[in-house]
């Protein structure tokens, strides 16, 4: 349990990230891994279900559209990649990741690609918050007028 | 006898030439961009996403501009997407408790833990046109302050402690899913629920305050509205575990609403519930109201007939695209089959014009 729910911090992260930034990162890390694919990158929808007054009887609210790949590396290494969108080469350089992550390169890849992703989205969340938060009422009773 | 007939081809052709000059605009002034629909037409996007049933702000806004703004034509091209897609899976049901809030308030509790966050909304402007807006300007900028790292739970969950609100009731594992099978009445509150989160939001709209006005009486208070991205994680069969496939914003409004109670339940709040894709917070409070006029069965409550409590009328007739469709062929051709009807009618007429003068009364 512990080691997938590092597993799935990093996929989780590959998912939410913005293409473009994780396409930057990844080509300056200068990996080029050898590798097939066992599912090409493809595109397609999950429905997405919420719970009736949040708490109650599932239901389906409507789908999302995600794209997923499968490689797997010349040692053997399977990674998987499930992204949100049409990004198929997102959802490749997620598969790669995942894979390179379960061996010798995952300190490599945690620096150069995950790490900055995490600070980059930590700070988008940050910014987001702080924004919400300045809209927060504060109430104040005026002084009542009986005596 | 059945005649087929042929043509329109090249007016067709030069129709869709015009359709996509008129699309562009004047060449003079800059095209508009997918980015720019995505990013400052954020609402639309919004709605297309949620009435669409597929959330993408990309392919929504690709769509409104294909649609040159027309939304349920946006919100068609969406759907005739949404079939070409496998589906992979469901995720597991959305934890809207952990929702990361852009806005947050709650009509029945001012102090609630977490306090009020307004948000980026519409309400408390003065709704005056700003002509600011039609000259370019500098970008704007929202005020900051230190965020407090405090839990925003549901405010239901307040009265739930004191016993003064109604138990949500547990659903099949399995929820029915009307896009995969006919809808079937009466339906389920699951089903319900499906059909409403992407009903045409004017419909819904119109039914909700026909409620309010008293066509079914059930006075509704926003316990809470809420407004935020939500993670949405799917059990991966290859992995053996559920990942994170990406987040949604989502607007999610719950209802209290006043019950007598009965002989066997002491009396307590009921409540209904809102849930869309996108900041549409309008849609999510009308599909709330919509969605506790319907509970009048399972609550006992009384059938006053009210449209609004009317499962067949509302399901049947809250989806814009199944509505326009039928609406809209009509405007197609059907030469033959008027032509049957003037027959008909000029068949009566010469029967009335010959018949014999006293046989008239």
């Amino acid at each position: 349990m512990g080691e997938n729910s590092e597993r799935k911090a990093w996929m989780g992260l590959l998912a939410r990230a913005p293409a473009d930034d994780l396409d930057r990162l990844w080509r300056a890390t200068g990996l080029v891994p050898e590798h097939e694919r066992l599912r090409a990158p493809e595109v397609g929808a999950v429905m997405v279900r919420g719970r009736a007054g949040a708490e109650g009887a599932a239901f389906n609210l409507g789908e999302m559209v995600v794209t997923r790949c499968a490689v797997r590396l010349g040692d053997g290494r399977v990674g998987h990649g499930h992204v949100q969108g049409r990004g198929k080469a997102h959802a490749e350089q997620a598969a790669l990741i995942d894979a390179l992550m379960q061996g010798g390169e995952a300190v490599r890849v945690r620096e150069g690609v995950l790490d900055p992703l995490a600070r980059a989205e930590a700070a988008r969340r940050d910014e987001r918050a702080g924004k919400a938060a300045a809209t927060k009422v504060d109430f104040f009773t005026l002084v009542r007028g009986e005596d | 006898m059945y005649v087929a007939v042929k043509g329109g081809e090249k007016a067709i052709e030069a129709a869709h030439g015009w359709l996509a000059e008129e699309r562009r605009g004047d060449p003079r002034v800059a095209e508009l961009s997918v980015a720019q629909i995505r990013g400052q037409m954020s609402l639309a996007v919004g709605r297309v996403m949620a009435e669409g049933s597929l959330y993408d702000p990309d392919l929504a806004a690709l769509a409104i501009k294909q649609a040159r703004g027309d939304l349920i034509e946006a919100i068609f091209l969406i759907r005739a997407y949404r079939t070409t897609l496998p589906r992979f899976g469901a995720s597991e049901p959305v934890e809207t408790g952990a929702m990361r809030c852009d806005r947050r308030i709650s009509a029945v509790f001012k102090d609630a833990p977490g306090g009020q966050v307004l948000g980026p909304t519409f309400d408390y402007t003065h709704r005056l046109l700003d002509f600011a807006l039609a000259a370019e300007g500098e970008a704007p900028e929202a005020a900051r302050v230190e965020a407090a790292e405090e839990a925003m739970p549901h405010i239901m969950g307040y009265l739930d402690r004191e016993g003064l609100m109604e138990r949500e009731a547990d659903g099949a594992d399995v929820p029915p899913d009307m896009t995969r099978e006919p809808m079937e009445l009466p339906a389920d509150r699951a089903l319900r629920l499906q059909a409403l989160a992407r009903g045409d939001e004017g419909f819904l709209l119109g039914l909700a305050y026909s409620t309010q006005r008293g066509y079914a009486r059930n006075h509704a208070f926003v316990a809470e509205l809420r407004i935020g991205a939500v993670a949405v994680e799917m059990e991966i069969p290859e992995l053996g575990f559920a990942i994170e496939l990406g987040e949604v914003m989502l607007t999610e409004c719950e209802t209290v609403n006043q019950f007598t109670g009965s002989k066997t339940e002491p009396p307590q709040f009921t409540r209904g519930y809102g849930l869309v894709f996108g900041q549409t917070e309008r849609k999510a409070i009308a599909m709330a109201l919509v969605d506790r006029a319907l509970r009048w069965g399972e609550l006992g409550e009384e059938d006053e007939g009210a449209p609004a409590q009317d499962e067949e009328f509302v399901l049947m007739h809250c989806d814009n695209i199944q509505a326009t469709g039928f609406l809209e062929h009509i405007k197609l051709p059907h030469y033959v089959d008027f032509q049957s009807e003037l027959e008909l009618v000029r068949k009566l007429r010469a029967q009335v014009t010959a018949a014999p003068q006293g046989a008239a009364k």
